[in-house]
């Protein structure tokens, strides 16, 4: 007999018509629903009806604009050719303007004045996106955990792209767009401020990336594994013996010693996830605006070991020959 | 329904299975891996032993020639118009000019750069050839600091051919639609200047032809000046991957990556590297972007410049030209004395 799973759903239980969920005053959502059977195999089968209102169309216009003023001033880099376009497409660019232009509103378009334009429409996408978010909860009667949780991603956003280019004095300091471009620009970012492995902000950062990692992965495979037992209806079960809840308690209280409750895991992720931009945005902030070398900053504060010397001595020959370094 | 989506996925994983086998430019296993630095520290080459294996061949010295007897008449007094090897015995002389032709011009042979009249200077090859020879004893006599004792000769850049397979000139880039759109400095296109990353394509004309600061990583732990700009330091960045990629080598071969600044912590290499970029201003600017005028319009850049070299013009692709081997000592004709 076919059975219901969580992941690989075997049965896709869908009705008839789609469900067009309850009724919430002054939220019209389309008329349009629809089924998909390969979307039902990773989710709901069911697409729509959804709610796009003020905020959503507005957010998908700048949106749109920003992505258009990224796309058309790479395709006028490659000459208009869609050959070159689609074949250097992960390396095109679309650079901030240079450092002389400090942080001028206006430098022409075509040293930085579209990235210019492009960061305004997509910050304003990004920005109108969060509202709707926090609206559409707020509609639903949700608390409203997701809107603060992309506010942090947004956090490091406009730390990387507006606060710091603005405390720096200069939007050459920003993160040009472009899929390889804002990579190369990572890189090159944490060497010239002298290594941002010493920066204890990314430290904490990278600590709460991989650990949102684990979490997800501990968590995940709890559900899965006690999913045989219906524990995807954790709640409902918390307060019976012998449920999918109790057992996956018990795995961890016997394998760890402590197990996180089916509340508690939920904020654990939460805040794990929220605190790694959170934490790298600080770090982000602080670099360039009042440490400009991470690694002395590191010896200063007896965080780089020092390492045995293997090599002769060597000394800076632009000190004692006097070339251009 | 549900069939054709699994054939279509059967499918697309195929095909974006053996594209990736055959299109990204693996390197065969077995890996050589030396460290050079403290453990931990990361210091260490790598290189296949495929690599290994056609580098080698590819760096083998060409047939020796019997040595001459720097004794006996002059070039001088036998030829006309000598003006550079000028403290050579003929014997000496006539050898050069044999190995001259084997090392650049073995299929064009003498008449590359020579008329009936040898003394003749009426083919510009001959000038630019007479220029190299002062430059490359220039090399053996001054720039010891880079190149040792093991020198160059011709033959360090030339392999055999007439241009040097690795010469650079001024890139403005592909061709751009110009305009109003962001022209992005040269950023955003993969080139083999720049190690197929999205930094600047040219970076060796503001540092090996000017003299622009490559120094971009902050010197104290807090701000003090304005420091370089993350533009900047791609362009700084651009120049290391070429310097890596002419090597054959990783950061780690000069810098010990935690404080890419730091002599202290840096390899001796380091040291020897920075000589030969002093050395690569010099001899680009006084002896090859000198050279402009003499060269026909098919061997100038797209902004008409003179080609240049860069480390790749005699590194090709190993730490030492021709794996350390010194053709110099076979030829002293072309070493450890004065340019005139």
């Amino acid at each position: 007999m076919a059975y219901y799973q969580n992941i690989f759903t075997q049965v896709q239980v869908r009705a008839d018509t789609p469900d067009p969920g309850v009724p919430v005053p002054g939220m019209k959502r389309t008329s349009w629903a629809t089924f998909s059977h390969l979307l039902g195999r990773i989710g709901n089968a069911q697409i729509g009806p959804i709610y796009l209102g003020y905020l959503g169309t507005l957010s998908l216009v700048f949106g749109f604009i920003a992505f258009e003023i990224i796309g058309l001033n790479m395709f006028a880099s490659v000459n208009w050719d869609p050959v070159q376009f689609v074949r250097q497409l992960p390396w095109l660019a679309l650079e901030p303007p240079k450092p002389q232009y400090g942080i001028k509103i206006f430098p022409p378009l075509s040293e930085g004045g579209w990235w210019l334009f492009a960061g305004f429409f997509l910050t304003s996408s990004v920005l109108l996106w969060w509202w709707r978010m926090y609206r559409r909860a707020r509609a639903l009667g949700l608390g409203t955990h997701t809107a603060w949780a992309f506010l942090s991603a947004i956090w490091l956003y406009l730390v990387l792209g507006f606060i710091r280019p603005l405390l720096m004095g200069s939007w050459s300091e920003a993160v040009p767009f472009g899929i390889f471009p804002h990579l190369d620009w990572t890189a090159a970012f944490s060497i010239r401020y002298g290594n941002l492995f010493y920066n204890p902000f990314h430290m904490l950062s990278i600590a709460f990336l991989y650990g949102s990692a684990l979490l997800f992965a501990m968590h995940g495979a709890t559900i899965l594994a006690v999913g045989r037992f219906g524990g995807e209806r954790e709640i409902e079960q918390i307060i019976d013996r012998g449920t999918a809840s109790e057992r996956a308690a018990l795995f961890w209280r016997w394998t760890m010693g402590f197990n996180a409750t089916m509340e508690s895991i939920h904020r654990w992720a939460w805040w794990f996830a929220v605190l790694c931009p959170l934490s790298g945005g600080i770090g982000i902030l602080l670099t360039g605006t009042v440490v400009d070398n991470w690694f002395l900053w590191g010896v200063m504060h007896g965080i780089a070991p020092e390492y045995p010397h293997v090599f002769a001595p060597v000394v800076d020959p632009a000190l004692t020959t006097g070339g251009a370094p | 329904m549900r069939l054709a989506f699994s054939l279509l996925g059967i499918v697309v994983a195929t095909l974006l299975t053996v594209a990736m086998l055959f299109t990204s430019g693996w390197v065969r296993p077995p890996i050589i891996s030396t460290q050079t630095g403290y453990r931990g520290t990361g210091q260490e080459q790598l290189i296949s032993a495929q690599n290994k294996r056609i580098l080698e061949a590819a760096n083998a010295l060409p047939a020796p020639i019997d040595k001459a007897s720097p004794s006996g008449e002059r070039a001088t007094s036998a030829y006309k118009n000598v003006k550079v090897l000028t403290d050579l015995s003929t014997d000496e002389f006539n050898r050069l000019m044999v190995a001259i032709t084997q090392w650049v011009s073995p299929d064009q042979g003498c008449g590359y750069c020579h008329t009936d009249d040898l003394a003749d200077d009426g083919i510009y090859t001959k000038i630019v050839a007479r220029r190299m020879i002062a430059m490359t004893r220039d090399v053996n006599k001054d720039w010891t600091s880079h190149v040792g004792d093991v020198g160059v000769t011709c033959y360090t850049c030339h392999r055999g051919q007439p241009v040097p397979k690795n010469v650079w000139y001024e890139n403005p880039g592909a061709r751009h639609a110009g305009g109003m759109a962001a022209h992005n400095y040269g950023f955003g296109h993969p080139s083999a200047s720049n190690g197929t990353t999205t930094m600047p394509v040219d970076s060796f004309t503001p540092h090996l032809l000017g003299d622009d600061n490559i120094r971009v990583v902050g010197k104290t732990a807090l701000p003090t000046t304005q420091g370089a700009a993350i533009q900047q330091t791609e362009q700084s960045y651009a120049l290391m991957m070429h310097m890596s990629q002419a090597l054959g080598v990783n950061c780690t071969f000069c810098h010990n990556s935690r404080a890419f600044l730091d002599w202290s912590q840096s390899a001796p290499q380091r040291t020897v590297a920075w000589n030969a970029l002093q050395m690569m201003r010099e001899l680009n600017a006084v002896y090859l972007e000198t050279l402009k005028p003499l060269y026909p319009a098919n061997r100038l850049g797209p902004l008409g410049d003179s080609p240049k070299a860069n480390c790749g013009t005699c590194h090709q692709g190993v730490s030492k030209p021709l794996y350390g081997q010194s053709l110099l000592k076979d030829f002293p004709e072309l070493g450890g004395k004065a340019a005139p």
